[in-house]
C-alpha cells in the first residue's frame, strides 16, 4: 500500500467543473461553458495518465484517505481511494473516452439551449463515474453507483419536454433502482458477516473462507450484487431500461450508455472477485445471465431499424460477453473487453451521431444508404468499429472476444457454442447497419425539408440539402477512437494485459496463463470463420440481393414479429409487473388506504364533530325560559340521581 | 312545635313555585322575582334546619345568601332598565339577540 495524495483530485476535478457550469453556466457565453467543460475532464485525463506512468506494480495499490465519514462502533466507512491495476484500467478509460467525448459533444451539441446544462450533467457523471471505479470500500462506490444513475437519468431526459425520454428516463431510473436493491441487501450481508465495507478488509476476511460447495452466505452475498450489476449494466431481466436510454442525445449513449456507466456492473463483479471465485454457484448464474444476454439481446439486434436501437442491442450483448467472461473466472478478458468495447462501441456511437447529424436527424436506416460517399470520414471510422466488434483480426475487438471464448470453451463448452453463434450474428447485424447506412443509394430527402415530420429533435437549426460530413471537432475523436479500435487490442498479444492484471485477479487461485495451443488456434479460425461468414451473409442480403431481407422477413411470419417486438418483453412485464402494481397502488394504496382509510378518518371525525354539533346547537335556542329548563331539568336528574343513592345506602 | 317536615314541605313548594313562575312566565321582572321566591325557599329550609339541628351555621348562610341576593337584585334591576331603554319590551321571548 502506498500513499498517492493525488488521487482524489481525479473525481473532483469533473465535479469543479460540473459546479462552475451548474452555478453560472446559464449567464455565462458559450466560449466560457466549452471551456470549463473541457478544461476540467481534460486536467483529469492528464493526471490520471500522469499517475498511470508513475504507476509501479510493486508499489501497487495506491490509496488515500480524503476524510472520515462514517464511524460507528468497529465499523467504519471513509471517503478514501484505491488504485489497483484494475481501476487504473478503468480510470483510463473513463477519463480518456469520456474526454473524447466531451470535445465531440461540443460540435453535436453545439445549437442546443440547454448547452451548459449538458456539460453539466456530463461532468457531473465523470466525476461519479470515477468515484466508482477509484473507490475504496464499497459504500464510497455505491455513492458512485447511484450518481451516475442520476447523471444517467438527468442526460436520458435531457430533453425532457419530449414525452418519450422523459418516461425513458424514469424507466431507466426505476429499472436501477430494482437492481440497486439487490446491492444494498449485498452490502448489508457484508456488513453484518464481514463487519467492514472496506475492499482490503472484507477480502481479507473472504479469504479466510474455503470455497463453497453448495450454495452460502458468498453466493447469497455474489448473486445479490450480480442482481445489482444486472440493473446497471441491463443484463437478463432487467435489460429493458437500455434500448429506451437512447432517448437521451448520442454522445451521452455513447459515453454512459455504451462507454462507461453500463460497464460498471462488470468491473464491480470483478472487483468482488474474491467472492466469485469462493462462490461457483454466484459464478455459475453470472455466466448463464451473460450468455443468455448475449444472444437473446443479439438477435433483437438483427431486426431493429433504427440505428442507435441496434447499437443498444449490440451494448447489451457486448456486456453480455463480459459477464459470460466472469462468470467463466477470466475477469481480466472481462475487463479486457471492458476495454475494447469502450472504443469500438464509443466509437460506433459518436459515428451513427455523425451520421444522424448528416442526415438532419433521421435515425430510420431505411431512410438512409449509400452515404458512403457523402461522409467519407464517418465512414472510415465506422467501417473500422464494426469490423472490431465484428471479431475481424487483427481489431481489437477480435483479441478480447477471442479470450472470452476461450476462456468460455474452458469452463463450459456450452458457453462457447452459444457464445460463437452470438458472434456470427453481431457480425452479421453490425455488418447490416453498415451496409444499409453507407452502400446502396441514399434514400433520405434531399431537398431542404426542415420543419416535417421527422424534424431533427437534436439538429435544429440550418437547412439540410445533401447529406454533410460532421465538423473536425467531432471528426477528431472519431478518428482517435478509430485508432484506438484499430491497435487497442495489441495489448492483449501473449496475454499482455492478463500479465498485467494478474496481481488483482490472479493472486490466489495460481492458473497458469496458458500460451495459446493448438484447440484455441482452432476456436479462433472458428470464430473468425464465423465473423466473415456473417459479413458475409449482410453483404449478400443487404448489397447484393436487397430484396430477399423482406421476403425472409415475411416468410418467419409470427416469429419475425416477435423478435421485431423484442419478444414482448416490456408489453409482458407491464402485463406481470407494472400493471399489477399501478392496479394494486391505484385500488388498494390510494382509493383504499389513502382515501378510505387516511382521508375517511379525517372527514369522518370533523363531519361527525359537526353533525354532533348541529344537533346540540338547538339548545341554545336562545329563549331563555328553555335554558332555565334545561338547568332545572340537569338539577332534577342530579338530584334525584343523589337521592337513589342515600335510598341505596 | 311545628315538625320540621312542614317547613321542608313549604320550602319545597316556594322553590317549585319559583321554578315554575321562572319557566312559564315571559316578563323579566315577574322572572326576577321568581328567581327571589326559589331563594327564600331555600332560605326557609336553611333556618329550618338550623333550628332543627341547633346549628347555627344555617342561619349564617341565610345572611350570607340575603346579602348576594340583594346585590344581584340590583344588578339585575339594572340590567332590566338597560334592555328595556334598548328594547322597550320586558318579554324574554323577543330578547334573543344571543341565537343562532
Amino acid at each position: 500500500m502506498t500513499q498517492n495524495p493525488y488521487l482524489w483530485l481525479i473525481p473532483t476535478l469533473p465535479l469543479a467543473g460540473a459546479a462552475i457550469n451548474g452555478f453560472f453556466g446559464r449567464r455565462s457565453s458559450k466560449t466560457a461553458v466549452t471551456t470549463i467543460a473541457l478544461v476540467f475532464p481534460a486536467l483529469a485525463f492528464a493526471l490520471a495518465c500522469w499517475i498511470a506512468v508513475s504507476f509501479s506494480s510493486s508499489a501497487a495499490p495506491y490509496v488515500f484517505d480524503l476524510a472520515h465519514w462514517i464511524r460507528s462502533g468497529s465499523f467504519s466507512a471513509d471517503f478514501a481511494f484505491y488504485l489497483d491495476q484494475l481501476s487504473l484500467v478503468m480510470m483510463l478509460v473513463v477519463t480518456g473516452v469520456g474526454f473524447l467525448i466531451h470535445i465531440y459533444s461540443v460540435g453535436y451539441m453545439a445549437d442546443d439551449p440547454s448547452y451548459y446544462r449538458f456539460f453539466t450533467y456530463l461532468n457531473l457523471f465523470m466525476f461519479f463515474m470515477l468515484t466508482l471505479v477509484l473507490a475504496n470500500n464499497y459504500l464510497v462506490m455505491f455513492i458512485g453507483w447511484e450518481g451516475v444513475g442520476l447523471a444517467s437519468y438527468l442526460l436520458i431526459g435531457f430533453w425532457f419536454t419530449k414525452d418519450s425520454a422523459a418516461s425513458a428516463g424514469k424507466k431507466a431510473f426505476i429499472v436501477n433502482r430494482i437492481g440497486d436493491f439487490g446491492f444494498l441487501i449485498g452490502l448489508f450481508l457484508i456488513i453484518q458477516h464481514f463487519g467492514s465495507l472496506t475492499f482490503t478488509d472484507v477480502f481479507a476476511k473472504v479469504q479466510s473462507l474455503g470455497v463453497e460447495s453448495s450454495a452460502g452466505l458468498l453466493t447469497a452475498i455474489g448473486i445479490l450484487l450480480m442482481v445489482g450489476a444486472c440493473g446497471k449494466s441491463a443484463q437478463i431481466p432487467l435489460y429493458v431500461w437500455l434500448p429506451d436510454a437512447m432517448e437521451g442525445p448520442t454522445p451521452v449513449s455513447a459515453l454512459i450508455h455504451a462507454a462507461t456507466m453500463v460497464t460498471a456492473g462488470v468491473y464491480m463483479v470483478a472487483r468482488s472477485h474474491v467472492i466469485f471465485e469462493r462462490a461457483p454457484i454466484a459464478l455459475t448464474v453470472v455466466a448463464v445471465i451473460g450468455t443468455l444476454t448475449a444472444f437473446f439481446a443479439a438477435t433483437i439486434g438483427i431486426t431493429q431499424m433504427d440505428i442507435k436501437k441496434v447499437l443498444a442491442y449490440s451494448t447489451v450483448s457486448q456486456l453480455g460477453y463480459m459477464f459470460m467472461a466472469c462468470g467463466a473466472g477470466a475477469f481480466s478478458a472481462g475487463i479486457f473487453h471492458l476495454m475494447t468495447h469502450a472504443f469500438f462501441k464509443g466509437l460506433l456511437f459518436l459515428g451513427a451521431g455523425s451520421v444522424i447529424h448528416s442526415v438532419g436527424g433521421e435515425q430510420d436506416m431505411r431512410k438512409m444508404g449509400g452515404l458512403r460517399s457523402y461522409i467519407p470520414w464517418t465512414f472510415m471510422t465506422m467501417l473500422i468499429a464494426t469490423a472490431a466488434i465484428a471479431g475481424i483480426p487483427p481489431l481489437a475487438g477480435f483479441w478480447s472476444k477471442d479470450e472470452i471464448l476461450w476462456k468460455a470453451y474452458e469452463a463450459n463448452p456450452v458457453y462457447w457454442v452459444i457464445g460463437a453463434i452470438t458472434a456470427f450474428i453481431t457480425s452479421f447485424y453490425m455488418f447490416r447497419l453498415l451496409f444499409m447506412t453507407f452502400w446502396g443509394d441514399y434514400k433520405g430527402i434531399k431537398v431542404d425539408d426542415h420543419g416535417h415530420a421527422h424534424a431533427a429533435h437534436d439538429h435544429g437549426g440550418h437547412g439540410h440539402g445533401e447529406p454533410h460530413e460532421s465538423p473536425m471537432v467531432m471528426l477528431a475523436p472519431l478518428m482517435i477512437l478509430a485508432l484506438l479500435s484499430l491497435v487497442g487490442g495489441l495489448v492483449g498479444i501473449h496475454n499482455g494485459f492478463e500479465h498485467f492484471l494478474e496481481p488483482v485477479f490472479g493472486s490466489e487461485f495460481p492458473k497458469a496463463i496458458a500460451e495459446p495451443g493448438n484447440t484455441e488456434w482452432l476456436l479462433m479460425g472458428i470464430s473468425v470463420l464465423f465473423s466473415v461468414a456473417g459479413l458475409v451473409l449482410a453483404y449478400v442480403l443487404y448489397v447484393s440481393k436487397p430484396y430477399l431481407p423482406e421476403k425472409i422477413s415475411a416468410s418467419l411470419g409470427a416469429f419475425y414479429d416477435a423478435v421485431v417486438n423484442k419478444y414482448y418483453v416490456d408489453e409482458i412485464y407491464a402485463k406481470i409487473f407494472v400493471k399489477p402494481l399501478v392496479d394494486a397502488s391505484t385500488s388498494i394504496l390510494w382509493q383504499g388506504v389513502d382515501r378510505k382509510v387516511i382521508d375517511d378518518s379525517v372527514n369522518n371525525a370533523a363531519d361527525g364533530a359537526r353533525h354532533v354539533s348541529d344537533e346540540v346547537r338547538h339548545m341554545q335556542s336562545g329563549n331563555l325560559r328553555s335554558y332555565a329548563g334545561w338547568i332545572a331539568s340537569g338539577a332534577a336528574i342530579v338530584i334525584a340521581y343523589m337521592i337513589w343513592r342515600g335510598v341505596g345506602q | 312545635m311545628v315538625p320540621l317536615s312542614y317547613y321542608l314541605v313549604l320550602s319545597g313548594i316556594l322553590f317549585a313555585c319559583g321554578v315554575l313562575g321562572f319557566l312559564i312566565k315571559r316578563n323579566i321582572i315577574t322572572i326576577f322575582m321568581s328567581i327571589e321566591l326559589m331563594l327564600n325557599g331555600v332560605n326557609l329550609s336553611f333556618v329550618a334546619f338550623a333550628a332543627h339541628w341547633k346549628v347555627l351555621a344555617g342561619q349564617i348562610f341565610v345572611f350570607f345568601i340575603l346579602v348576594v341576593a340583594a346585590a344581584e337584585a340590583a344588578v339585575g334591576l339594572a340590567i332590566i332598565i338597560a334592555v328595556y331603554r334598548t328594547r322597550e319590551t320586558l318579554n324574554v321571548d323577543q330578547v334573543n339577540l344571543l341565537k343562532l
